[in-house]
């Protein structure tokens, strides 16, 4: 079974009474354990396909399934069981300490004792790289490298298949980015994790990428290994990955990603 | 990642030559063991097996899934430390030894000393000081900008208090006219009922004259205008602040003081009295429907007994307070909106911090005309 799956999908928008369609008859399947890339031009609407999987926005026609249910369910009681999610700018809790963020969806089942919940958050932070003593710190206290980490460890914390991840390294310095990549990539072959990734960042593409599903001219032009992608005839792809940044970021693939 | 449904976690305990074995099944995820039922027969599994101590032989090899809040389960049954006969799989233990490493105790929280107090007590103070010193140099830069106005009438944002005038003034008369009807209705109604009692029942236009004229009309307009407006303007400026726009409009060389405050002050200025007087008229002619249908009262009575009932000088009163709140509505909204920390949380703080404080001036500047003006209109 896929982890996702996409059939003819349509998103339309309605802005100022003007109907602007996204999405046609887009199609996309993700097999478990793919680190799949979403790449595309500004607006060709690799969020909202993010957003559509999460069952945060409905689509205008076609179905999305998740794990073998509609993503429309997505949202009910237990959904981090299922899905996890890295949002661009962390949307961490700003009432809560980081560990409390942490713990949050373990303690709202309400029937674990606090300790076990306590311990198993611990094991989170650490997971993701963090020390102990950060444990008690306000969100805005913490740096942007810090808060993406803590962002990501809520989003593990039920040990959820799937990842899904809006930008991790945006805004962050290469240093800060390339440990970021370093720790996604060792938890992506720890966990036996699905992971769909929008990002514009070639370099972290083709880090970690095992897969990579190009989205343009309104649906999924081509959706194969790097390599294939990159060897696809097509304008968007060429400019997006041949362009002289593309190149330069080339150099990471002498280097693939382990498959899992 | 299976289609099938994990089912319940447990532990069955099985008797082998070799001595008791508690085989672990199901899923042994958080998600499974949260269900009250499973985890009431799962701690008492776990009780039974530790009366067993470490003779017991455990075999996690028919678990259906295990995540790490399982795995933190068992190692904190087992005392923190690998059984001496464990039967698992090679997934199982990589996660069984993260969660080992990993286990530590939470940084205690430290306790609030008497010297963090203290300082707790000084910032206290700060704050309010540094309240102090920001109310004056907002004051102080009206006065500069005011006097600018008056040399330079040209170079002023006219368009900007225009605008100002309409979302503050024009939006705002729907509402002040409900609220000041219902009031004179409520008012009147509940008058009536006293002052039958008494038989004065033509008194009536008296009491709500010189109440609804001189007190509640200005304050009522001012509360409402409070929430309205002065959580508008401390927002407004606060999301300038957190978006970096005011930033933006120093660097330009663009003086906030003469493009944000002035122009607020003086729509706030102008429009307050003109709301007051609208707030007002509506509470009379509730007042008045009140007295006609209650006591039978006809309005053409209360409109020539009213101004025999209530002297000029308590409308000058209202409009010159009305004014006088509306300044300090809009300089309190400026004041706390330029504070606003670059954070959405201090921004909703500022917002509600304007309007509590807004209303609370209101109210204390209105107990002041009264004190001051006692011997006016009455």
């Amino acid at each position: 079974m896929s982890a996702v799956q996409i059939d003819k999908l349509w998103s339309t928008f309605h802005t100022n009474g003007v109907e602007s369609v996204i999405h046609k008859d887009l199609d996309l399947t993700i097999a478990p354990g793919e680190f799949l890339s979403l790449v595309g031009g500004s607006g060709s609407g690799k969020t909202v396909l993010l957003r559509q999987i999460l069952g945060l926005e409905t689509p205008t026609r076609g179905s999305v399934t998740v794990m073998g249910r509609p993503a429309a369910e997505m949202g009910r009681t237990g959904a981090a069981s299922r899905v996890g999610m890295l949002f661009q700018h962390g949307a961490l809790f700003s009432a809560f300490t980081v560990l409390e963020n942490i713990a949050f969806p373990l303690r709202e089942l309400r029937t674990l004792p606090p300790d076990l919940v306590r311990d198993a958050a611990m094991v989170k932070l650490q997971m993701v790289g963090l020390d102990p003593s950060q444990a008690h710190k306000m969100p805005a206290d913490l740096s942007g490298g810090m808060v993406k980490r803590v962002a990501l460890a809520r989003a593990l914390i039920m040990d959820p298949p799937l990842l899904l991840l809006d930008e991790p390294t945006a805004g962050l310095d290469p240093d800060l980015s390339d440990a970021f990549c370093e720790l996604l990539r060792s938890l992506h072959q720890e966990l036996g994790l699905t992971v769909v990734m929008v990002t514009h960042d070639l370099d972290t593409i083709y880090e970690l990428s095992t897969r990579i599903a190009v989205v343009a001219e309104k649906h999924v032009i081509v959706n194969a290994s790097p390599r294939e992608v990159i060897a696809f005839p097509h304008p968007f792809v060429h400019a997006f990955f041949l362009g002289g940044r593309g190149h330069r970021a080339m150099a990471l693939l002498r280097n693939p990603p382990q498959g899992v | 990642m299976s289609t099938v449904e994990d089912s319940q976690s447990r532990i069955v305990f099985e008797d082998l030559p070799e001595g008791e074995c508690a085989m672990v099944l199901g899923g042994w995820t958080a998600a499974q063991l949260a269900v009250p039922s499973h985890w009431e027969a799962v701690q008492s599994a776990l009780q039974r097996a530790a009366t067993h101590g470490a003779s017991m032989r455990w075999d996690l090899r028919q678990v259906q899934r295990m995540d790490h809040s399982g795995a933190q389960l068992l190692w904190n049954a087992w005392g923190r430390h690998w059984p001496a006969r464990l039967e698992l799989l090679e997934p199982q233990r990589a996660m069984l030894e993260r969660v080992a490493r990993f286990s530590v105790a939470p940084p205690r929280l430290q306790r609030m000393s008497s010297l963090a107090a203290f300082e707790h007590l000084g910032e206290g103070l700060f704050r309010v000081a540094g309240h102090i010193q920001g109310a004056v140099r907002i004051v102080g830069q009206l006065a500069l900008d005011l006097l600018q106005l008056a040399r330079h009438p040209g170079r002023a944002p006219w368009r900007d208090i225009s605008g100002h005038l309409y979302h503050i003034g024009a939006t705002a008369l729907p509402i002040t006219a409900l609220v000041g009807f219902l009031i004179g209705v409520v008012l009147a109604y509940l008058m009536s009922q006293q002052l039958r009692q008494f038989g004065a029942d033509a008194f009536i236009v008296n009491i709500l004259g010189i109440s609804l004229i001189r007190e509640l009309g200005p304050v009522l307009a001012a509360i409402l205008i409070a929430g309205r407006s002065g959580s508008a303007i401390t927002a407004q400026i606060g999301v300038m602040r957190v978006t970096e726009e005011l930033d933006a409009m120093r660097v330009m060389g663009i003086a906030k003081g003469f493009r944000l405050v002035m122009p607020r002050v003086i729509a706030m200025a102008v429009a307050m009295p003109l709301l007051t007087v609208w707030t007002t008229v509506a509470a009379l002619l509730g007042g008045m429907l009140a007295a006609d249908l209650a006591m039978g009262l006809t309005p053409a009575y209360f409109v020539t007994a009213l101004p025999k009932a209530v002297e000029l000088s308590n409308l000058w009163l209202a409009i010159g307070k009305s004014t006088v709140f509306g300044v300090l509505i809009a300089l309190i909204g400026c004041h706390y909106g330029l504070r606003v920390q670059p954070n959405t949380e201090s921004l909703g703080q500022g917002t509600t911090a304007s309007v509590v404080t807004s209303i609370t001036v209101v109210i204390l500047v209105d107990a002041l005309f009264a004190v001051v003006f006692k011997n006016v209109g009455i």
